[in-house]
């Protein structure tokens, strides 16, 4: 599905991601832990084009193309969803509006057809019952005013209106109480499918209790130092990441 | 300097008087006093503090160094009415009788300028004051054959008057519309009021409004302007309103080479509301110019303003927002807003609030926000699939949708909403 090389980030001077490897096949779930400032959510932000990092080095080939050289709307055609660790609020612009252009515009990428407005509403319908959303918030201006738990269910009922075929769940479990979580990891775990693969992102093991990964991956310091099975999220969480900095320091430096 | 200004007045006095239709439906002495005030002072440029931003005189001298009064007929209006409003046709000025609806609506008159009373006559230049402005001047010595419209007492309008103001011409030209407009006791009407410019040349127009409100009266009104490339346009709308009476204009702009507009509203009596809300979309070289004023003159009145702009390419936006409260109006509540999205490096927005108090009690308050395209909002919206052209037309619909949001005529709204959709 997607085959991440040697790939270096920086934003400014400072370099940030410093030659990540990463192979994820269809049906897989990869965690990524790491502390704070390990490199995360730059890997989620540069994997879905964000302006402000420029990659120096190495290459993401996603299905077959190497969508480092693609706009971040194309990514999103390809399939590739990035559940935001800050959903952005857009005052004006109804969620239902938001949908409807997003979907039919990555529609129009593959060459099909705008979806005819009643499939779109029962389309809607259907998947807002997985994450437990609001008809209403639905309809309201895209996340405003929306709780931070609502944001983040938003996020999923988004990916499952696109149906993505590589989601990066960047710290969706951040601000999220026990509830929400459930109802984020049962969204997550009903989208999960053979054809499909993600990439959940977290400092917590917590969330990993709901979304059983396949690989955990330690990020230090702008590399991944350790890969693993879901137990190595346990022993992470049981040892903390002080470990992992003493045992990594100097190899990454 | 004044020389130079006399010029362009002069000028412009020279190529239109001999096509001019006789103005006489105003009295003698404001005809010489506007001829006077115009010698005079002559068309504004820069240097006048009003016209600071919008040099009318370079304008003429530019884009008018031509004018024929070669003036086209015009046969048909169908393309432009609304399906459920009553329509009446202005053409180069003119009020056209054949082009317009018949009038069968109880409380509503109509009368063309050459058919007044001298009751009539009299209101004609008691708002616009030929003293006060240029513009004022130049359109009261040349106005047009326009038409006085009037609401009866207690007559609530079920249906919105549609005037559609058409200027064509062959050549480059200077037109005059007029109208007065009177909204009598305890009536309602909503009035919609659109400019376009049709013809193959550049056409100035210089329209200008009397609109009485009175006691209890409400009056909501629209002003659509999309003139095209070839529309130049100074507006000129001088309101009074009375006791309990309300005013509400919406104005949006969507197209014009240069759009002026000066809306004056009076709130001559207590306890009388205002509204002045905005919307204009600039690209080009475009200069679109709002210049409003709310003169709170007695006590417990309201207004309120909302102007939105996005300017584009080249482009110019101007805002300018004057209240003033008289020593008696005690209590004014006076709001005002300007929100400004800048598309390109070389666009530029004026924004100038200017309040003048002279009471102790009231409530006076004014913001303005000038900014670029929200780029985190883009880039979410990419994220989605969503690409750049469709990311900023959802957000700039988003950023206009407050000021949309206030026409209550449906089928006007939407027409507006598409066409500014297609603006982007």
């Amino acid at each position: 599905m997607i085959t991440i090389k040697n790939l270096h980030a920086s934003i400014g001077d400072k370099e940030i991601l410093r030659g990540i490897d990463l192979e994820i096949k269809a049906g897989e779930i990869h965690a990524i832990m790491g502390p704070n400032g390990s490199g995360k959510s730059t890997l989620a932000s540069v994997l879905a084009g964000r302006e402000d990092y420029e990659v120096t080095q190495g290459e993401v080939i996603f299905n077959g193309k190497n969508i480092l050289e693609m706009s971040p709307e194309d990514r999103a055609r390809e399939g590739l969803f990035l559940a935001f660790q800050y959903p952005v609020e857009i005052p004006g612009v109804s969620n239902i509006n938001f949908l409807k252009t997003a979907l039919n515009e990555i529609r129009a990428y593959h060459g099909q057809e705008e979806m005819p407005a009643k499939d779109f509403l029962a389309l809607v319908k259907e998947k807002q019952k997985l994450v437990e959303l609001d008809g209403k918030l639905a309809n309201r201006s895209v996340n405003e005013g929306f709780s931070g738990g609502e944001k983040k269910r938003n996020e999923v009922f988004q990916m499952a209106m696109l149906n993505p075929k590589l989601a990066v769940l960047d710290e969706t479990d951040s601000g999220l109480d026990i509830d929400a979580l459930r109802i984020v990891a049962t969204g997550v775990n009903a989208l999960k499918s053979k054809e499909n693969a993600f990439i959940v992102i977290t400092h917590y093991q917590r969330l990993l209790d709901y979304i059983v990964p396949d690989f955990v991956h330690i990020l230090y310091n702008g590399k991944i130092v350790k890969s693993g099975t879901k137990e190595l999220a346990l022993e992470l969480e049981a040892k903390g990441y002080d470990e992992v900095k003493k045992q990594f320091e100097n190899v990454t430096k | 300097m004044l020389a130079e200004k006399t010029n362009t007045a002069q000028l412009i006095i020279d190529k239109i008087s001999a096509t001019a239709g006789k103005v006489d439906f105003i009295d003698n002495d404001k005809l010489s006093k506007a001829l006077m005030y115009l010698e005079n002072k002559g068309i504004p440029s820069n240097k006048h503090e009003d016209y600071k931003y919008c040099n009318t005189d370079a304008v003429f001298k530019k884009e008018f160094k031509n004018i024929e009064q070669k003036l086209n007929t015009i046969s048909d209006v169908k393309n432009y009415k609304l399906k459920d409003a009553l329509t009446i046709v202005v053409v180069n000025g003119n009020y056209s009788e054949s082009l317009s609806d018949k009038i069968i609506l109880k409380g509503l008159h109509l009368t063309s300028f050459s058919s007044l009373d001298k009751e009539q006559k009299q209101k004609i230049g008691t708002l616009a004051n030929v003293e006060t402005d240029a513009f004022i001047a130049l359109n009261t010595a040349f106005s047009g054959a326009g038409f006085y419209l009037k609401i009866a007492d207690n007559e609530q309008l079920q249906i919105p008057i549609h005037i559609l103001y058409v200027s064509s011409a062959g050549s480059e030209a200077l037109v005059n519309p007029r109208n007065v407009i009177e909204i009598g006791k305890n009536a309602e009407a909503t009035i919609i009021e659109e400019q376009i410019c049709i013809g193959t040349e550049k056409v100035f127009t210089n329209f200008l409004s009397e609109k009485f409100v009175a006691e209890n009266g409400k009056l909501k009104s629209y002003t659509f302007q999309n003139e095209g490339k070839n529309g130049f346009s100074v507006n000129t709308n001088q309101v009074s309103i009375e006791r309990y009476a309300k005013y509400d204009n919406t104005t949006i702009t969507l197209s014009g080479s240069l759009v002026r507009n000066n809306h004056n509203v009076v709130l001559a009596a207590q306890n009388c509301e205002a509204h002045l809300n905005g919307l204009f979309t600039t690209k080009d070289n475009q200069l679109v110019d709002n210049h409003t004023l709310m003169d709170h003159q007695m006590p417990n009145c309201e207004s309120n303003e909302l102007y939105k702009g996005i300017i584009n390419d080249k482009s110019t936006g101007v805002f300018n927002g004057k209240i003033f409260v008289r020593k008696d109006a005690q209590k004014t509540n006076a709001y005002q807003s300007s929100k400004n999205i800048l598309l390109s490096d070389d666009a530029t927005i004026n924004t100038k609030p200017q309040l003048e108090i002279y009471a102790d009690d009231v409530k006076c308050s004014h913001g303005t926000s000038t900014g670029k395209i929200d780029e985190v909002a883009v880039f979410y919206l990419n994220a989605r699939g969503i690409g750049r052209e469709s990311a900023n037309k959802l957000l700039l619909n988003a950023f206009a949708q407050e000021v949309i949001d206030k026409i209550e005529v449906d089928e006007l709204k939407e027409k507006i909403l598409t066409l500014f959709e297609n603006e982007l």
